[in-house]
């Protein structure tokens, strides 16, 4: 089931009097419970790209669809309102809440949920999200108190916590040192296996993308190739639009 | 989102960093405890004041009798002889914005007892009605003299203290007999301590009794001797002779039958004021209108007539002093509300800083679905937060302050609930005024920028 597609997004930034494209026009499908990665050299264009999928930004032509909602014209409180359902983003950087602890980071989303859960429906579904990272011990510990894969561990729990199809990670595993960030490669991919989480990561890290199903290579605003990465077999399908 | 989870999180967000948050508040609380302390320090000093009016009589009303006036010379207020017992009746049966009223005969004579003696004040021939009329509450001692008293003429008084404490020292002068001009009177009750006026007046140095016997038994003035002309002249003075004071006979004398036709109107006493309480301040000018009436009436003056008497009240007093300290109050209040906006200033400088430190956790928190709006309200509720636990604390500094001026400067102090409440209202109003601007710009970050913030 296809679970993204993209047609043709544009993206075009205004810097004074000239304008600057960014992305060209990409078209891209991508199914329910992939895991992909998304690589390129600095300004190619795949941190532009991964924003509009996150519905963070919008694009200036082309169409977005998700789960069967086009979204490239909705209202930005529309797009809140997507993003606290329906995706999940982890940060190279954790972008966790200082001085306020595991669990409550990880509650964090719920409170711009719709769903309205009491404070002890909250407590446990967070509770729980940290168990599934395997932080169970940990709940009350601050950021400053965890080592940076815990951290991002955290901020995994944190993206899932609304139960989203799709998961963003942009460089998860910029921060962190190689065996910690194996640690979060593996969570990632048993999270897309056991619960069949979409997830996409942006990563100019050749062995982060290994662990991708598929990779989508960019440059200059288009996409260059995909492939899959387990067997480097180069593929011709969904090359450059 | 609920807002009690929004306050949740701005109480979290302000712990995160409790010292700064301190710091900001403390313009708020010294803002708010200074109009707390202003507002109770000055509502003390006019209940004060109002207390001091009260206790010359609040409500009176004087009504004194015209000038009179002959060939362009005058005589002062209160000369005429226009004012009868009657027309006190009267005015307190025909106006009902009227509590009470008490007809007034002053003379001033030398009191003896034994061998001590004192000249009072003054000493107020009047009913029993004056006490009523000046709120003199109960006696220290005895009872009141009756109107029955009144009705014979009887010679009974009441003391005030200062006579009490100058005639007969420490003794009770009850039943004692004091002589005022040779005349004999009892002593019924004694006047319950009021201290001086504004005016420095010792309302304690007073005798009251039975406003007939003061003025046919002490003054002995009647109609004939209050005249000040110059026919009533004696004929004992020899003077006469040599200037005869005699005026021409204007009008043929009168036979006894055509006096008999047309008889004088005679009045039998007059009085020297009325004193009249009206039933409370606001009733103070429908009662000077409705007196005016009745004795425009009783003394049969044509329209376009003068009066010939005039009403005083107190209420000119009362406003004039209220005023004063009501312009103080408000003077001190400016001054706090200063340092209000001070306080606010300084919160919507620390929520400014506030946004700026925390654009990051703006940009996550619009990621995971917050929206515009969210994000204003939880830095407007935080603002608002900061300044109603400023505003509580600034209430309790300020109420503390007060009794502490109480406390040891010995200020008359009065809690005004007013002031708690329009103390709050300010410093939620503080909090949403200057938490906006930096609210708002909160919710318009641009969750990519913010995110990439450093």
């Amino acid at each position: 089931m296809e679970l993204i597609t993209l047609h043709g997004i544009e993206k075009t930034y205004q810097m004074g009097d000239i304008a600057v494209p960014v992305l060209k026009g990409i078209s891209l499908a991508i199914n329910q419970g992939e895991l992909i990665a998304l690589t390129g050299s600095s300004g190619s264009g795949k941190s532009t790209l991964m924003n509009i999928l996150g519905c963070l930004d919008r694009p200036t032509a082309g169409e977005y669809w998700l789960e069967g909602q086009e979204t490239s014209q909705l209202s930005a409180d529309a797009r809140a309102l997507l993003r606290n359902r329906k995706l999940g983003f982890v940060f190279q950087s954790f972008n966790l809440l200082a001085r306020t602890s595991a669990l409550e980071n990880v509650a964090m989303p719920l409170t711009y949920s719709t769903e309205n859960l009491s404070d002890a429906e909250t407590r446990k579904r967070a509770a729980e999200m940290l168990a599934r990272v395997g932080l169970a011990d940990r709940l009350n510990h601050h950021p400053a108190q965890l080592s940076g894969g815990q951290q991002q561990r955290v901020a995994i729990a944190r993206a899932l916590i609304n139960r989203p199809p799709v998961l963003f990670a942009d460089e998860p595993t910029g921060n962190l040192d190689s065996k910690t960030s194996e640690e979060v490669l593996q969570m990632f991919e048993q999270l897309n296996a056991e619960d069949g989480i979409t997830i996409i990561m942006v990563t100019h890290d050749p062995k982060v993308a290994g662990h991708a199903k598929r990779v989508i290579r960019m440059e200059d605003g288009l996409i260059l190739d995909t492939l899959p990465a387990a067997d480097q077999r180069r593929e011709t399908s969904g090359g450059a639009a | 989102m609920k807002v009690y989870a929004t306050a949740r999180t701005a109480f979290k967000a302000l712990r995160r960093n409790p010292m700064r948050a301190m710091l900001t508040t403390l313009g708020i609380v010294i803002g708010v405890g200074a109009v707390i302390a202003m507002m109770e320090i000055g509502a003390g000093a006019s209940a004060a004041l109002k207390k001091t009016i009260a206790s010359m009589g609040a409500n009176v009303l004087v009504i004194r009798p015209g000038t009179a006036s002959s060939g362009g010379i005058s005589f002062g207020a209160g000369t005429t002889t226009t004012l009868t017992p009657a027309d006190c009746q009267a005015i307190l049966r025909e106006c009902p914005s009227l509590r009470n009223a008490a007809p007034m005969v002053r003379a001033r004579a030398q009191v003896v007892y034994g061998n001590r003696n004192w000249i009072p004040n003054t000493i107020y021939g009047t009913t029993p009605a004056y006490l009523d009329v000046q709120d003199w509450g109960s006696l220290a001692e005895g009872e009141p003299f009756s109107d029955r008293d009144v009705l014979n003429g009887n010679r009974v008084c009441i003391l005030g203290q200062t006579l009490v404490r100058e005639l007969f020292d420490d003794e009770s002068p009850l039943g004692k007999n004091i002589r005022i001009k040779n005349i004999s009177f009892r002593v019924v009750g004694v006047l319950s301590a009021k201290g001086a006026n504004m005016m420095g007046f010792d309302q304690d140095d007073v005798i009251l009794a039975p406003w007939t016997t003061i003025k046919y038994r002490v003054s002995g003035t009647s109609l004939a001797t209050t005249n000040q002309s110059p026919a009533a002249t004696d004929s004992v003075n020899t003077l006469s002779n040599l200037y005869p004071t005699e005026q021409l006979a204007l009008y043929p004398e009168q036979s006894n039958v055509q006096q008999a036709d047309n008889p004088m109107p005679v009045r039998f006493a007059n009085i020297d004021q009325i004193m009249a309480a009206a039933n409370s301040s606001a009733e103070i000018s429908p009662a000077i209108e409705e007196i005016g009436a009745v004795l425009r009436e009783r003394h049969r003056l044509r329209a376009g007539e003068p009066d010939d008497f005039n009403i005083r009240d107190m209420a000119e007093l009362t406003n004039t002093l209220s005023t004063t300290t009501r312009l103080m109050t408000n003077l001190l209040l400016a001054v706090a509300m200063i340092s209000l906006l001070v306080g606010g200033v300084g919160i919507m400088n620390i929520m400014l800083v506030s946004v700026t430190e925390r654009t990051r956790e703006i940009g996550l928190r619009m990621a995971v679905g917050a929206r515009g709006r969210d994000i204003l309200r939880q830095f407007l509720v935080e603002a608002v937060v900061l300044c109603l636990t400023g505003g509580a604390m600034g209430i309790v500094l300020g109420h503390g302050g007060s009794l502490l001026v109480q406390l040891l400067l010995k200020w008359p102090v009065e809690t005004s609930p007013a002031a708690i409440a329009a103390a709050v209202l300010v410093s939620a109003g503080v909090g949403i005024i200057f938490g906006f601007y930096p609210a708002w710009k909160a919710s318009r970050l641009d969750p990519i920028e913010a995110l990439r913030y450093e």
